[in-house]
């Protein structure tokens, strides 16, 4: 069923046989990456850390207030090279085109934030570790985001979900309903941030039913949002990447419109990061496309 | 902005509060040259580029300033002028000399006193029942929270801020107005009631009376944490009034603010009633009544952590003898006599137990009989306890050096050298033994003794390691709690604790545990690093928690054995020594065995 969709989509879009050629922005080939995964050794030390990234507008919005960032390197460490990622989703929101400035504004600051941070490790040789702690930069990155939102564009707001990855630690800063999930291949679909939405928290408190929720009418708001309030308390942790497995983060256009389980077969099913970010988009917009869509996948193998 | 004049009138002195959109100033009302009328001046700044947004917040600033006009209610400020220069715009109110109970809440230590609160809260009900009478229509405050509750020099509330209306808009998203964790849910789907400033009374007196500020927990979470769980002083009658106003649905709470402030005045004549009768009725399980099992007393101070094996407990003492014990009944089954204090942990492997002496040596002796089976020099004192792994005891010492023993042959295998004394007992993991020096430095070393990496903290680390697959814990004398990734050593996280650390974390589920000298044990998220409960102990935390079952145990130099349960910190027993208590405790088969510096070791039911 699912699959009628995608290939009606494809047929519109990007054919698949050239999407095929024009994805291959990972250092090794499809084949390759298969070898690795397939022979997953625990004293492979090389580590690669992959990720791709989809985006569509949807179907019945005229501006996408989404803001997406995923960054893939590797870093000098001081006991050899480590991967590092950065993957982000901001969704905007506000009158007027503020919910586009405010996750854009997200975007630029809490990279910036992160990119001058990591500068030394990045792009010199450095050794020593870095006094501060991931979560406290990343605290910072979303203070920095909070500041200059409340200035660019007072009144406008934005979710942000956030991931740092330094070899196999995934550090998350969350805000708003944007998603990070785990995906794994035997089929498990795990949320790993929560979020503060009325909705969600009327069903932890059980007020209502999950099923109350898909109709809930107040469904949209948020208790927590970028560039709102005045003490802004992000949730902020420090997670082990799975192995094997996906980290996914993506706005409600994806996660409130595609059921989990087909998400799941999505990703796991496709050949390449690369066809699984386009599968779940199309999935998104197969399914009538209510809301901008924005998704990032990242895996490590090694 | 000191020294500047405002509308040739209102000479600014200084600032007197941060708002969401500009800065509250005390300034001088030049009007009146021959008195000091001070006035408070609040700014808005109105910097959005787009023109529809600036207009919705001229509208808002403008409606305060109409609203106050009307209103005249010795708990509302009265307005003096308002005006606009460039896009900047301003209100004139009568100055407050005093501070904002969110000032008064962080400025405080511990907890605010009961009368205190309740008197405040009975003032604001008034005034919200004066707001909530409002003619032609009431007007909802919608915005009740310690930051915009004044208290003045005669300690009456004052209820600043008017502007709620800020710059909201419905977007597609839904925004929220007032301020999260003060509201109701009603207000975050848009309706403003008299019943949702009830709520936010409720929440407001809460959090003066917890110091638990809600904007920091999910909202609608006060039922998770009771007044009395966290300050135990409060009356159950208080609690029963909060809890009302707190009700979920607004039907449920007080019908009006005048039947809230009955409600908190029935409260002030009972409690005012039973007055100095006030009992602390703490669940302090038989305290005091707690007789060890039983107690052994030593030459010396009892330092020291012990390890138990087959029935025998094995401890040292700063009587420089190794002691043997039935652990059943403390029957004496051998010592042995070192030459220096004994600080430290025994490891016992393959029937012979291993331990560092402050006469510069690694011991060890047969577990059965006591008799020394090697030792091994070390060039410093020992306070580090050995690890034993890979054939090797591995052992820090005042020398500067962590050493790798053979077991075999006694002989040392490799010597890494430190920057300074190494006094943390090395951890080992994933086949690298990691270690802390007192220069701050920490390494990981791997079984060759070749330095893996190294991360350095700003004051020595005399705390031992513990870690999972994914991360390592320990303190330093810095006051931080450091959470590392094993692989590399890039800092995770860190902690804040009051003071210094020597005292080895311990982790379980999610938590880790830890004690500062600043006398707390703290429980910290392993994953968000967020403080979970913190207890206070009367004086330094230098050992190192245990848990057992669904219980912490801890000593502290205050001379007692804490039990805790370890998910709320509430205190379970506690158990007075006549010295400090500096090691950790050992629990083991339902029983707690530790060692006072009053020379006794004792045993207890856990
Ligand atoms: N009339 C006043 N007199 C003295 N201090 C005041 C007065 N009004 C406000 N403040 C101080 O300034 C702070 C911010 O003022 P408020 O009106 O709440 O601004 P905002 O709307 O930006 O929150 C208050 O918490 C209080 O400490
Ligand atoms: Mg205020």
């Amino acid at each position: 069923m699912l699959k009628n969709f995608f290939d009606g989509l494809f047929g519109k879009k990007t054919p698949p046989e050239k999407t095929q050629d024009v994805t291959q922005t990972a250092p090794l080939t499809e084949e390759q990456i298969q070898t690795i995964v397939n022979n997953q050794n625990p004293h492979f030390d090389l580590q690669q850390l992959l990720a791709s990234c989809g985006q569509s507008v949807g179907k019945q919005r005229e501006l996408n207030e989404d803001s997406l960032l995923a960054l893939t390197a590797t870093m000098a460490g001081n006991s050899g090279n480590l991967p590092f990622g950065l993957y982000i989703v901001a969704d905007g929101m506000g009158g007027h085109q503020f919910g586009e400035v405010a996750s854009n504004a997200a975007i630029r600051a809490v990279a910036g934030h992160i990119l001058k941070k990591f500068h030394p490790y990045l792009f010199q040789v450095k050794t020593d570790t870095m006094d501060e702690s991931f979560q406290e930069i990343m605290l910072e990155a979303v203070r920095d985001a909070q500041r200059i939102i409340q200035r660019e564009a007072p009144g406008s707001g934005t979710t942000l979900t956030a991931a740092l990855v330094i070899g196999q630690q995934v550090t998350v800063a969350h805000v708003g309903d944007s998603r990070a999930y785990f995906v794994f291949p035997d089929g498990r679909i795990e949320p790993i941030t929560r979020d503060h939405s009325l909705v969600k928290r009327l069903e932890e408190l059980g007020h209502i039913t999950p099923e109350e929720a898909v109709n809930y009418p107040h469904r949209n708001v948020l208790y927590r949002a970028l560039g709102q309030g005045e003490l802004l308390d992000p949730d902020i942790f420090t997670i082990a990447f799975p192995q094997p497995g996906y980290l996914m983060i993506c706005s409600d256009g994806l996660w409130g419109v595609v059921a989990e389980q087909d998400i799941v077969r999505s990703v796991v099913e496709a050949p390449s990061l690369q066809r699984a970010c386009q599968n779940l988009v199309s999935a998104a917009n197969a399914a009538g496309g209510p809301d901008n869509i924005s998704v990032v996948l990242a895996q490590l193998i090694g | 902005m000191a020294g500047v004049t405002l509308a040739s009138r209102y000479s600014i002195q200084e600032v007197i509060g941060v708002g969401g959109m500009g800065s509250v100033y005390r300034a001088r009302d030049m009007h009146f040259p021959n008195v000091t009328k001070l006035v408070a001046v609040k700014e808005m700044i109105n910097s959005a580029p787009d023109p529809l947004v600036r207009q919705t917040i001229v509208q808002n600033f403008e409606r305060e300033a109409n609203l106050l006009a009307t209103l005249n209610h010795a708990s509302i400020p009265r307005i003096n002028d308002y005006f606009s220069l460039d896009s900047r715009s301003y209100l004139v109110l009568d100055f407050i000399k005093g501070k904002d109970m969110e000032a008064i809440i962080s400025d405080t230590n511990g907890f605010l006193p009961e009368e205190q609160v309740l008197g405040w809260a009975v003032e604001l009900c008034d005034v919200l029942e004066y707001l909530h009478r409002h003619k032609p229509d009431p007007i909802i405050f919608r915005d009740m929270k310690p930051s915009n509750v004044m208290i003045n020099s005669n300690g009456d509330v004052v209820l600043v801020d008017f502007g709620i209306a800020k710059t909201f808009q419905t977007g597609i998203k839904g925004t929220m107005i007032g301020t999260e964790g003060y509201s109701p849910p009603e207000q975050y789907r848009g309706e403003a009631t008299p019943s949702a400033d009830i709520y936010a009374l409720g929440a407001t007196i809460h959090h003066a009376l917890t110091r638990r500020d809600p904007r920091l927990e999910p909202p609608f979470s006060f039922a998770e944490r009771p007044l009395r769980r966290i300050n135990t002083s409060v009356s159950s009658e208080l609690e029963t009034v909060v809890n009302r106003a707190l009700e979920y649905n607004p039907e449920s709470r007080f019908s009006s603010a005048a039947d809230m402030k009955q409600a908190l005045l029935g409260v002030a004549k009972k409690t005012g009633a039973l007055g100095r009768l006030k009992t602390q009725t703490t669940p302090i399980a038989q305290a005091g009544g707690i007789k060890p099992l039983w107690a052994f007393k030593c030459e010396d101070e009892v330092r020291g952590t012990p390890t138990i094996h087959q029935g025998v407990l094995y401890i040292g003492s700063y009587d420089n003898n190794l002691y043997a014990l039935n652990a059943a009944d403390g029957k004496f089954q051998w010592k042995y006599p070192a030459d220096g204090g004994i600080v430290s942990r025994p490891a016992l492997y393959d029937g012979n137990i291993y331990f560092g002496s402050e006469d510069k040596r690694l011991h060890v002796v047969s577990a059965r009989s006591g008799k020394v089976v090697w030792t091994y020099y070390t060039e410093g004192p020992i306070r580090s306890s050995p690890r034993i792994a890979e054939g090797h005891a591995f052992i820090g010492s005042d020398d500067g050096y962590l050493h790798a023993v053979n077991l075999n042959s006694g002989r040392v295998s490799w010597r890494f050298e430190a920057a300074d004394a190494v006094r943390s007992t090395p951890f080992v993991m994933n086949d690298l033994v990691y270690i802390g020096c007192e220069t701050g430095d920490y390494y990981a070393v791997d079984y060759r003794g070749e330095l893996k990496w190294r991360f350095h903290a700003k004051r020595a680390i005399t705390s031992s390691t513990v870690g999972s697959a994914s991360t390592l814990y320990f303190t330093s004398v810095d006051g931080t709690l450091y959470a590392l990734d094993p692989k590399n050593g890039w800092p995770l996280w860190r902690f804040r604790l009051g003071k210094a650390s020597i005292s080895t974390p311990c982790i379980i589920d999610d938590l880790v545990f830890v004690g500062a000298a600043d006398g707390f044990i703290y429980a910290v998220d392993t994953r968000n690093s967020k403080e979970v409960w913190r207890y206070r102990t009367e004086h330094q935390v230098n050992g190192s928690p245990v848990i057992y079952k669904d219980s912490l145990y801890c000593g502290s130099v205050d001379g007692n054995l804490y039990c805790l349960e370890y998910r709320t910190g509430r205190l379970r027993w506690k158990f007075g020594t006549q010295g400090a208590i500096t090691g950790s405790p050992l629990v083991y088969d339902d029983i707690v065995y530790v060692g006072s510096t009053d020379h006794q070791v004792y045993a207890l039911l856990a």
